[in-house]
C-alpha cells in the first residue's frame, strides 16, 4: 500500500503550503501594525498562514484512499510553446517579422501533428500578418527588421 | 432620470458609428471564439484589452461585452451540428440540439436558439436598467465593512461554483488574494515581495497573467492529445421554424429567461449555470419528461436563452458594486481600471453614458447576433475544419504579443510563461484558475476594505456583524459555504458545475 492514495491533492497542497512559507518569509521584515492600525504585513501573514494551514489539510486529505487517477505530466509541449514564447524576447534585435515567424514555427512542433513544411508557411503568413496588425496598427516600439540589417532604429 | 431618458441617453452613445462598429467587431469575434474550441472568452478578452487602450472606455467594454456574450451564443452553433460545445455554456445544448440536427431538425434548432438569445438578451438589458439604479444607491450607503463583507460573498460564491474541490477552489482564491496584494503598499509605501524588480511596484500584470493561466497551460494540454474533431454536417435546409415548434418552445424561452436573468445577477452566477438549472427546469415541467435527450426542442430553447439571459445580467453586480461575479467580468473591472475608472456604484453617476452605452449596446449586438448566425452558418462551420495544430500557434503569437503591449515591456511576457507552467500545474492537479483571478483582482480592495473598517471600528472585529447588511452578507457567504460543503450537494455539484471560461 503507498502512502499517498491520491497524489493530485497531495501535489497541490504542497504548492500551495510553498506559497504559504514563501508569503510569511517574505513578509518576515513587514511591520504588522495591529487590527486597528494594520501594517503592510498583516494581510500577508494572515494569508500566508491560511495557505499553509488549508494547504497541509488538503495535502492531508491526499493520504486518504480515492478514486483520483495519477496525474501524467507531460512537460515537452509546455517547454515547446513557452520556448516560442521566449523567442519573442529576440524582436528588440531581429524585429517582429522574423520573431513572429520563429514563434510560430517552434510552438508548432509542439504539437504531435506537426509538419514542417506546413508550420514554416504559416510561421511566414503569420508573421507578416503581426507586423500588419500589431506593429502598424496599436504602434508597439519594436523594429520590423533586424537592427544590424537596417542599421539601426 | 427616469428609465426611459437614461435608455435614451444609451441609444445616443451606442449608435454612434465607432460604437456601433465595436460591437459588431465584438460578437463577431466572440461568434468566432465561440465556433471554436479551445479558446475561450476568458483568453480572448485578454489578448485584446490592449487593443481598447487607445479606444474611449464605452467603446472599448461595448466590444468586450459583445465577446462574453457573442461566445454563449457561438458555442451553441457547433453544439448543434457537430455534437461540440464551442463554450462551457453550450454543453447543456449538444444533448437535444444535435439530436434534432439529426433528424434534419437543424434549422429549427438554430432558429430557436437565435431568435431565443435574441429575446432574452434584450428582455435582460431591460432587467439591467430597471434593477442597476436601486442597487447602486443601496451601494452608496455602504462602508468599508459592508464592501468587505460583499467582497467575501462573492469570493465564497466563486469557489460555490468552480469546479472540483471547494478546499481546492478556497486555497486558489487565498492565492489569487496574495498575488494581488504584489507592488506598492498604498498606504504605507512599501513594496511587497517585489524582490526589487521595478517591473513588479505596480504588481503583476493582470492581462499578462491571464494569458499564462488561461492560454498556455490550457494549449499545454490540449496538445497532450491527438486532435480528435471530425465534421459529421449535413445540408442544413430550411432555416426557419414552424409555427407548432414555435408555439411548443416559447414558453421555454420565457422559462429560461427568467432563470437565466435571476441566476446571473447572484454573485458566481452566469452563463454556464443559468444554461444547466434552465435544461433541468424544462425536464421538470414538461408533461413527458422522456422526450428529452431525443430532440426536445425545449431542451435547446430554454438553456439557449438562459445562457444570453445570464450571461448579461451578470454585468450587474460587476456594474453596480464594482464586484465581479466570473471571471470574464473580473476582467471586465480590470478593463475599467485601466481606462482610469474605479469600479463601483458611483460609475453609474459619474459615467453615465458608459453605463447606459453598454446596456443599450447589448440590444443592438444581439440583432448582430442574429443577423451574423443565421445567414452565416455555414462559414462557421467551414471554421471548425481548422486544423487545431494551425490554431494554437496564432493564439499563442497573439498572446505574447499582447502580453507585451499592455506596458510594452518584455517582463510582462516573462510573467505569462511563469504562469503558463503555474497554469498547466493547476489543470493538472484539479485546480480551477477562475477563483485565482478573482481573488487577484479583489485582493488589493479587499485589504484595503478590511484595514478601513477596522481602524472606523478601533480594532474591533465585531464591526462586521453588528451592522445588519454586513450581517446579512456574511451570513449567506457561511450559509453557502456549508451548503456546498455537504456531501449531497457536493456530489451533485460535481457532476453540474463546471467553470466559466
Amino acid at each position: 500500500m503507498e502512502l499517498v492514495r491520491n497524489p493530485k491533492d497531495f501535489l497541490a497542497g504542497l504548492l500551495f503550503m510553498a506559497f504559504g512559507i514563501a508569503a510569511l518569509v517574505l513578509s518576515h521584515s513587514y511591520e504588522i501594525g495591529e487590527a486597528s492600525r494594520m501594517g503592510p504585513g498583516y494581510f500577508p501573514r494572515v494569508l500566508g498562514i491560511l495557505l499553509l494551514g488549508l494547504g497541509a489539510v488538503l495535502s492531508l486529505r491526499g493520504l486518504r484512499p480515492t478514486m483520483e487517477p495519477q496525474p501524467e505530466w507531460r512537460w515537452r509541449p509546455l517547454a515547446i510553446v513557452l520556448l516560442g514564447v521566449g523567442t519573442f524576447s529576440l524582436a528588440p534585435w531581429l524585429g517582429v517579422v522574423i520573431t513572429g515567424a520563429l514563434l510560430v514555427f517552434i510552438s508548432s512542433s509542439a504539437s504531435q501533428e506537426f509538419r514542417w513544411k506546413e508550420a514554416l508557411v504559416s510561421g511566414v503568413v503569420q508573421g507578416v500578418a503581426v507586423v500588419a496588425i500589431f506593429v502598424y496598427g496599436l504602434g508597439i516600439p519594436l523594429p520590423i527588421w533586424p537592427v544590424f540589417v537596417a542599421g539601426g532604429q | 432620470m427616469d428609465i426611459f431618458s437614461n435608455i435614451a441617453l444609451g441609444l445616443d452613445v451606442a449608435i454612434s458609428p465607432i460604437n456601433l462598429l465595436y460591437a459588431f467587431v465584438g460578437v463577431l469575434v466572440g461568434t468566432l471564439i465561440g465556433v471554436l474550441p479551445g479558446i475561450g472568452p476568458v483568453a480572448t478578452i485578454a489578448m485584446l484589452l490592449p487593443v481598447t487602450y487607445g479606444l474611449e472606455p464605452v467603446t472599448a467594454l461595448i466590444m468586450l461585452a459583445g465577446i462574453y456574450y457573442g461566445a454563449s451564443f457561438g458555442g451553441s452553433t457547433t453544439a448543434i451540428l457537430v455534437n461540440l460545445p464551442g463554450e462551457m455554456s453550450s454543453v447543456i445544448t449538444v444533448i437535444d440540439g444535435h439530436q434534432m440536427a439529426k433528424q434534419g431538425r437543424a434549422g429549427p434548432a438554430l432558429c430557436i436558439a437565435a431568435l431565443g438569445s435574441l429575446f432574452a438578451g434584450s428582455v435582460a438589458a431591460l432587467v439591467i436598467a430597471a434593477f442597476a439604479p436601486p442597487l447602486a444607491n443601496l451601494a452608496l450607503k455602504f462602508d468599508a465593512a459592508e464592501y468587505f463583507s460583499l467582497m467575501v460573498l462573492g469570493l465564497v460564491a466563486a469557489v460555490a461554483i468552480a469546479g472540483g474541490s471547494v478546499l481546492k477552489a478556497v486555497l486558489m482564491t487565498l492565492l489569487g488574494l496574495l498575488l494581488g496584494i504584489i507592488g506598492t503598499d498604498v498606504n504605507s509605501g512599501v513594496s511587497r515581495f517585489t524582490f526589487d524588480v521595478p517591473e513588479l511596484i505596480d504588481g503583476i500584470g493582470f492581462v499578462a497573467m491571464t494569458m499564462g493561466l488561461f492560454a498556455f497551460g490550457e494549449i499545454a494540454v490540449n496538445l497532450e492529445q491527438a486532435d480528435r474533431r471530425s465534421i459529421v454536417t449535413g445540408r442544413i435546409s430550411g432555416l426557419w421554424i414552424k409555427w407548432a415548434e414555435f408555439k411548443q418552445a416559447f414558453p421555454a424561452v420565457l422559462r429560461g429567461t427568467a432563470v437565466g436573468t435571476m441566476l446571473g445577477i447572484l454573485p458566481g452566477g452566469g452563463a454556464t449555470l443559468s444554461a444547466f438549472a434552465s435544461y433541468a427546469l424544462e425536464k421538470k415541467v414538461a408533461k413527458d419528461p422522456s422526450r428529452f435527450g431525443k430532440g426536445a426542442i425545449e431542451g435547446v430553447a430554454g438553456p439557449e436563452s438562459a445562457n444570453n439571459a445570464g450571461a448579461q445580467t451578470s454585468f450587474i453586480p460587476m456594474l453596480t458594486l464594482g464586484l465581479p461575479s466570473n471571471a470574464v467580468m473580473a476582467l471586465m473591472v480590470g478593463a475599467l481600471i485601466i481606462h482610469d475608472i474605479q469600479p463601483g456604484p458611483q460609475v453609474m453617476t459619474s459615467n453615465p453614458d458608459l453605463f447606459w452605452g453598454l446596456i443599450t449596446s447589448m440590444w443592438i449586438g444581439n440583432f448582430f447576433l442574429v443577423i451574423l448566425n443565421l445567414p452565416m452558418i455555414g462559414i462557421w462551420v467551414r471554421l471548425l475544419s481548422v486544423p487545431y495544430r494551425l490554431l494554437y500557434p496564432l493564439i499563442v503569437l497573439a498572446c505574447t504579443i499582447g502580453a507585451f503591449s499592455t506596458n510594452n515591456n518584455m517582463f510582462d511576457v516573462w510573467v505569462a510563461m511563469v504562469f503558463g507552467v503555474l497554469g498547466y500545474m493547476f489543470i493538472k492537479l484539479g485546480c480551477e484558475p477562475a477563483p485565482l483571478l478573482l481573488g487577484f483582482i479583489l485582493g488589493p480592495m479587499l485589504e484595503e476594505n478590511l484595514r478601513r473598517a477596522l481602524i472606523l471600528s478601533r480594532g474591533d472585529f465585531t464591526v462586521f456583524v453588528t451592522r445588519p447588511i454586513s450581517l446579512t452578507m456574511l451570513v449567506i457567504a457561511a450559509g453557502l459555504l456549508f451548503l456546498i460543503a455537504a456531501p449531497a450537494i457536493r456530489k451533485k455539484r460535481q457532476i453540474v458545475f463546471a467553470e466559466e471560461r
